[in-house]
Parts: structure tokens; sequence; C-alpha cells
């Protein structure tokens, strides 16, 4: 069990406020943190990982790491941290950024199978791609046999595909090793596929809390297929406009009348429905 | 004039000095530069404003407050040679002194430039493996910046081996203990030894340019082998 009672004033993008939290996480649980920039997510996840002051209280599983006088540094903290840019040690090899946290060369050769870095084991970081790189900062972050797993939006520098494979990866390991991980994110399949919980931060604070499915899937129990997205372009063509708006990775054209055009502006977030009985679907090819 | 008769004497005391004053250094000032790195304390100005000092004050004056700091009649100069029997000044001990003070920015700087350009989740990547800050420094921060330390080494020794001023005013020129080579090449224009000059000035001249040129040639290899970040 993970309890968290912190404050802290901020300076975020938006100018002052204060980072409030008051949260308790299950043992084992994969909790996605979300919410736009500059809400406070990683000063949380850094606050955690004891490279952030704060006031207020940590106990993890009734050890204390955070109280009125002691605050355990975060060397003493049992945590593995993966950072969004890989944060390696670029004048070791691979097998050396693993040994350097703990000398368990088994844990080690086993990471490195699991991850299928085996034959990379010699490489320098420098020379090994991003999803390669990140999948060496997820080995190294579970050498400690952490309890609590901090990541840093650790996929959002990978592309599409990368992406997918990793996730596989950071769920099995997270099983494997039984540990409480906790990751910001800002990908909502992402979170849909690895968490089973859900925080949302806004201006600090926390503003919806719960699974993926409630706080993910705006339509819940209504039959309305919808989806949100954002404006890119309004044509005229003859006497209607098409409107191109960008869904996730997808792009696609909306048909809007003269008075509809006139209410929407290129830029703007929108929801896009239908009252599809049954939208049909079929396999890529 | 053949190269065998030069005296070099001057020479072998010059990189003398230079060798012990880097080694000092390298000890002295890799702590300081890595605190300033990371600090950020509201001191920092002041502490990199003092350490700067040598780089802009003319090396009459600091030599001048050195030969007044260690002689007889101050207390530092006094309380060494009544307690350990040790004169401080017109010695290579006052030499490696002086020149500890004079060439500290040129250890300093370069160092703490190359810890400020450090990765900082990488350290902190440390930090959580848990590593204490100084193992962090030796084994992470260090290896990253090797071409920081060695410019650190290379301008400190350069630049202790090219003084005069300070050398001059406090350890004068006595020859096999404060005669170094800058200081020899002085005393013969002076009294109109010119090809004498030449040589020991062209020998310094090429030595100096070497030195550099091997520099730069490692630190192009290095970043091309660790790829810039």
């Amino acid at each position: 069990m993970l309890e968290i009672k912190i404050q802290k004033p901020l300076k975020g993008s938006v100018g002052e406020m204060h980072l409030d939290v008051d949260l308790s996480i299950e043992e084992h649980a994969f909790v996605a943190l979300a919410g736009p920039s500059g809400s406070g997510k990683t000063t949380l996840l850094r606050i955690l990982a004891g490279l952030e002051t704060a006031q207020g209280s940590i106990y993890v599983s009734r050890a204390v790491w955070q109280e009125a006088r002691t605050v355990l540094p975060p060397q003493k903290r049992e945590i593995g941290f993966v950072f969004q840019e890989y944060a390696l040690f670029n004048n070791m090899s691979v097998e050396e950024n693993l040994l350097y946290v703990s000398k368990d060369q088994k844990l080690a050769d086993e990471l490195l199978e699991m991850t299928h870095l085996s034959a990379l084991k010699e490489r320098l970081p420098t020379t090994l791609s991003g999803g390669q790189k990140q999948r060496v900062s997820l080995c190294r972050a579970m050498m400690k046999r952490p309890k609590l797993l901090l990541m840093d939006e650790p996929l959002s520098a990978l592309d599409p595909v990368m992406r997918t494979k990793l996730q596989q990866d950071i769920l099995n390991l997270h099983k494997t090793f039984g540990t409480t991980t906790v990751m910001v994110s800002h990908d909502p399949s992402e979170i849909y596929r690895l968490a089973e919980r859900v925080i949302v931060l806004e201006q600090g604070k926390i503003v919806n809390d719960g699974t993926p499915k409630e706080v993910l899937l705006k339509t819940q129990g209504s039959q309305k297929f919808s989806l949100v997205g954002e404006i890119l372009e309004i044509i005229q063509a003859d006497v209607i406009y098409i409107a191109v708006i960008s869904i996730g990775q997808q792009i696609v054209e909306v048909v809007l009348d003269s008075d509809e055009a006139l209410l929407f502006q290129v830029g703007e977030q929108v929801q896009i429905s239908t009252k599809a009985f049954s939208p049909s679907i079929s396999k890529l090819s | 004039m053949d190269l065998m008769s030069i005296d070099y004497t001057p020479f072998l005391l010059s990189f003398k000095l230079a060798t012990i004053v880097t080694l000092i250094l390298f000890v002295i000032a890799m702590p300081i530069g890595w605190w300033l790195s990371q600090t950020k304390c509201r001191c920092k100005p002041f502490v990199e404003a003092l350490t700067s000092l040598p780089i802009v004050l003319p090396p009459s004056v600091l030599g001048f407050y050195v030969l007044f700091a260690l002689s007889y009649n101050a207390p530092i100069g006094a309380f060494f040679e009544e307690t350990f029997g040790i004169k401080l000044v017109f010695n290579f001990t006052g030499l490696v002194i002086a020149s500890v003070i004079y060439s500290f920015p040129f250890m300093v700087q370069p160092l703490q430039g190359g810890f400020e350009t450090l990765n900082k989740n990488m350290l902190e990547a440390s930090y959580i493996a848990g590593k204490s800050r100084f193992e962090t420094l030796l084994r992470v921060a260090l290896p990253n910046i090797k071409p920081a330390v060695l410019t650190a080494l290379i301008v400190t020794f350069a630049h202790t081996v090219g003084e005069f001023g300070v050398v001059l005013m406090v350890g004068g020129s006595i020859p096999g203990e404060t005669k170094v080579a800058s200081v020899a090449i002085y005393e013969f224009v002076e009294v109109m030894d010119y090809p004498q000059a030449h040589i020991y000035s062209a020998i310094m001249l090429v030595m100096s340019f070497s030195v550099l040129l091997g520099v730069y040639l490692f630190n192009q290899r290095h970043k091309r082998r660790i790829g810039v970040q």
C-alpha cells in the first residue's frame, strides 16, 4: 500500500499553482497519471522518487519514505525510475548499465533475455535505437527489484510500432516482478492497455480517478459512437463545406452545411459522433 | 650551436612544476567544479568570481599578494617557518603554491563546464540506483566528460609552463630551483643572447602547439565515438 499526502507550490506554465495530492495506491497496482502538461504529473513522480522536496508524507507498505522530519534520499528508496529520455550511462555498455545498479549477473541475464537485448549487451548506449535504449532503461530500473516502478512518459519519444512492443515488455516486467507501477502517460490507448486505474491531474489537483473505461470512454452508457478530434482545415466545395479532422493518428473528412461551417474554427477540439446502430468493422489487410 | 650543449634544466623545472601543480589542482578543483555545477546556492556567483580572479588580475598583483602572504612577515609564512621550518618564498615550494592559485580557474572552469553539460537525469538515475554523490562523480560524471577533463589537465599544464610574472615575483630566478624556462628566456633577452632566446622560444612554441593539437585531435575523435549528445 502506497500512501501519499503531498503539497507543493509550483510555478506552472500558466502561472502559480499548488500541487495538492492525497492518494493511496494498492500494492501491485498499475496506475497511469494523466492530465494536461504542466499539471504536476512529473513533479509528483519526482517527489515519490525523492528527487524533489515537498511538504507532507509518503508511506510505502508501512515504511516511512517521508514524514515531518525524515525524508529518505533517493538512494534509500526501493524504486526503479524510467526517464522519458532514457538517461543511460553512456560510458558503460548495456550490460554494465545493469550491473552498475546491482552486481546480480543472473538477474541481468534474465532481464536482457526477457527484453530480447542479450545480443546487444556489449554495445554502448549511443549505438542503440530509441526503442532499444528505453528497453535497457527499463531493465536497469528493475535491477534493484523495486517495490515501486516510476515511469515518466517512457514511450512518448518512440514510434507507434515500437510503443506497442514496449508496452508488452512493461506489462511483462510489472507482472513478473510484482511491482507497484506508476506511469505518466498522454496516450489513451497505452493507458487503456496497461493501467487498471487512471488518475487525472489538473492544476496540481486530482480531478478524476477511476478505471480506464470510466475515465477515458466519454460515451459510456450511450449507444453513440463518439470520437474527439481537432479540425485541421475547412474546405468549401460548391454549396457544402468539408472539415478535415484529425482523430488520433487518422485523418477524416466530415461534411458540414454552411451554418455549421461558421460555427467551427480551424484548430478547435471537437467531438464527432454518430448514432450508428452497428458501425461496420473489418480487418486491415 | 648544437642542441646537446643547451642547458635543459629550466625546461625540466618548468615541467616538474607544471606536473605537480596539475595533479594538485585536479584533486582540489574537481570537487569545487562539481559543487559549482550542481549547487543552487546564492553564494555561487561569489565563489565563481573568486575562482576566476587569477584570469583578470595582472600576474604581478597576484604574485605580490602571494609573496606578501607567504613571506616571513605575514602570519602564514611565519607559521610554516616556525612550525615546520619551511620557507615558502624564493624556492620551489613557493612556486608550487603560487602556481596552484594562478592556474586554478584553468582547471575549475573546463571541469565545471563539462559537469554542467551532463544530463541531469543520468545523475539522478545513479542516485536512484543507490549510489552516493561521490561514487556518481567518479563512475558516471567524470567518464562522461573525458574531453573536458583532458582539456582541463592540458590547459592547466600548459598555462603553468607558460606563466612568467607570478613565478618571477614569488620565485625569483635561482638556477635549478626557481629559474623556469620562461624566466630563462627573459634573462637571455636581457643580456642580449638572442640565439639562446630563439632556441628556447622555438622549443616552447613547438611543444605548446603539439600539446594543444593533441588535445583537439582527441576531443574530435571522442565526440565521434561517443556521439554528440
